[in-house]
């Protein structure tokens, strides 16, 4: 079974964010960038299923500017066999992302699709279920175990209040929740390795699909600051100001 | 205009969030329409029916909708979203889960976790783990949103909605349920709790979270964590507050034993009062605490509940 794994070049999630002072985005230029961490966890969890023996071969796929490549060559690193970069200079929604990868399915035709649940930067959380909608396709979201069996898949998934568990006929979407693995680091023999490995460059025109955004990014503020509190000296001294200042007990 | 809104319910209960939900439909304005699908869910229809705002109930009541699967949730909303102008759900886990679908069947993008209507077409929502907000436009014609229920105060329960039922019913061969394994917990809930007390990796173990429950009791809080409380296994990882976890508003957020990271910060700093109980004087937590206090929670939790 063929496992495809889907990544996002993002801001890396230890960096403050600036918003631009024209309030037209946040400024990302000469920011750190790295790949999303649930898309780590993705791609950890492809690699896991090749050494149990579940996945003959594990292709990455990443939408975004020539630089995202860094990201695709990460992924040969942990133990991807090839790559497939869909380049665009364009912002891409997750509707146009998930159209795209559907066409990008529709060619690798996986047993298994893996992406994160969600990137760090939009904090959207769509295009995988977007993909299974598209692929027609069933979706495990928010996976923490994820165990295949035969021509089905079973998925434990985070939901609020527990855990939910259920079974999906393959090919299927799953989307990595954090507790699903611990992502192994790219040691230095593989990183050199990874780039000799295939990696095949496609644009959204190749694959027929328009890229086009249909929000409008109207304004980016920085969230309202809080004003900066005080340092107490006793329990008694807390209990007061909770009781008498700010009025919450 | 019309906006149908999809309840969140579990174990034949409507859950708080629908009430945050029809007040962010009110805000944007028109018909109001609650969607009750699930199995067996009369009771929930009847709670929703008394939601403020809501011009009717609809209920598909069937085994296909039971525990809300994904495939068959999305079949059927796209079947009835064509009436409508905006499909709105709680951002919890099940609105996350089917609205994508909805909205690329029906080739549209879809808004998440919105926090503020501005018009009918504009809505602001958070990006970046909260440390910036957009403000986004859609020109779609249907619009697919997803509420961040701490964003909007819950409408009140005098209203008296007619309650109709659907027909729709839609097949599912490609997935079904096998299992669910549900925390058990008496305290209040956690997204919509007035008082939150959290623990972090300070807390040492989870049997120490003990400490946390005689203040919880005292304040009717509910208790949450950390992510690295919960990745410990003090916790299980439903109680984790924070970007990946739930996202919390309370009139008091009492942090204990968190350091502050950003991820927990994006599920926490819009509380209206923030206490921090930590022991390192650097900890990023006092930054945004509006009371804080330098200690050691083993002895300053003791003494806080006493002086409750």
């Amino acid at each position: 079974m063929k496992v495809l794994v889907a990544v996002k070049r993002v801001i890396d999630y230890n960096v403050k964010i600036r918003v631009k002072p024209d309030h037209s985005d946040v400024d990302l230029t000469n920011v750190k960038m790295a790949m999303n961490p649930f898309c780590e966890i993705a791609v950890e969890e492809a690699v896991r299923l090749k050494e149990k023996g579940v996945a003959s071969e594990v292709v990455a796929v990443t939408i975004g500017p020539k630089a995202a490549q860094e990201q695709l060559r990460t992924a040969l690193a942990l133990g991807a066999d090839r790559a497939v970069h869909v380049e665009t200079e364009e912002r891409v929604e997750s509707l146009a992302a998930a159209k795209l990868l559907a066409k990008v399915v529709e060619e690798e035709q996986p047993g298994l699709v893996i992406l994160g649940k969600q990137a760090i930067d939009t904090d959207n959380n769509q295009t995988g279920q977007m993909l299974a909608a598209l692929a027609g396709l069933p979706q495990g979201t928010f996976a923490s175990e994820v165990v295949v069996d035969g021509d089905k898949v079973q998925v434990t998934r985070e939901i609020d209040g527990g855990l939910q568990t259920v079974e999906l006929t393959l090919p299927a979407i799953v989307t990595t929740d954090l507790r699903l693995n611990e992502p192994r680091y790219a040691k230095l023999p593989d990183i050199m390795k990874a780039k000799k490995k295939p990696l095949d460059v496609k644009s959204p025109a190749d694959l027929g699909v328009e890229v086009a955004s249909r929000l409008t990014l109207l304004k980016v503020e920085s969230p309202a600051e809080r004003k900066g509190g005080i340092k107490v000296g006793s329990v008694d001294e807390l209990v007061d100001k909770l009781k008498n200042e700010a009025k919450v007990l | 205009m019309s906006i149908l809104v999809l309840a969140e319910h579990h174990d034949g209960q409507l859950a708080g969030a629908t009430a945050h939900v029809v007040a962010a439909a009110q805000a944007i304005g028109g018909d109001i329409d609650v969607l009750v699908a699930g199995e067996n869910v009369a009771a929930v229809a009847e709670a929703a029916a008394r939601l403020d705002g809501v011009r009717k109930v609809r209920v598909a009541d069937h085994a296909v909708y039971a525990h809300q699967l994904a495939e068959p949730m999305g079949a059927l909303l796209v079947e009835l979203a064509g009436a409508y102008s905006h499909v709105l759900a709680a951002a919890s886990t099940t609105g996350k889960n089917v609205l994508p679908r909805v909205a690329a069947l029906k080739d549209v993008s879809q808004i998440s976790e919105i926090v503020e209507v501005v018009d009918a077409d504009t809505f602001k929502r958070p990006i970046y783990a909260g440390n910036a907000i957009a403000t986004v436009k859609s020109d779609d014609g249907l619009k697919v949103i997803t509420v961040r229920s701490t964003g909007f105060d819950a409408v009140g329960e005098s209203g008296s909605a007619a309650v109709e039922s659907v027909d729709t019913v839609v097949e599912n061969s490609q997935s079904s349920f096998i299992k669910q394994e549900l925390a058990q917990s008496d305290r209040p809930e956690l997204a919509a709790a007035k008082v939150v007390i959290s623990g972090g990796r300070g807390m040492g173990s989870g049997e120490n979270f003990k400490l946390l429950e005689g203040i919880a009791d005292k304040l009717g809080a509910a208790i949450g964590a950390s992510r690295a409380a919960v990745d410990a296994g003090f916790v299980p990882n439903d109680m984790q507050v924070g970007q990946t976890g739930k996202i919390v508003a309370p009139e008091l957020y009492i942090a204990v034993g968190i350091s502050g990271a950003i991820q927990h910060l994006a599920g926490m700093k819009d509380s209206k009062v923030i206490v921090a109980i930590n022991k390192d004087e650097e900890a990023p937590i006092f930054q945004v605490a509006d009371y804080g206090l330098v200690g050691d929670l083993f002895e300053i939790l003791p003494e806080l509940e006493s002086k409750l």
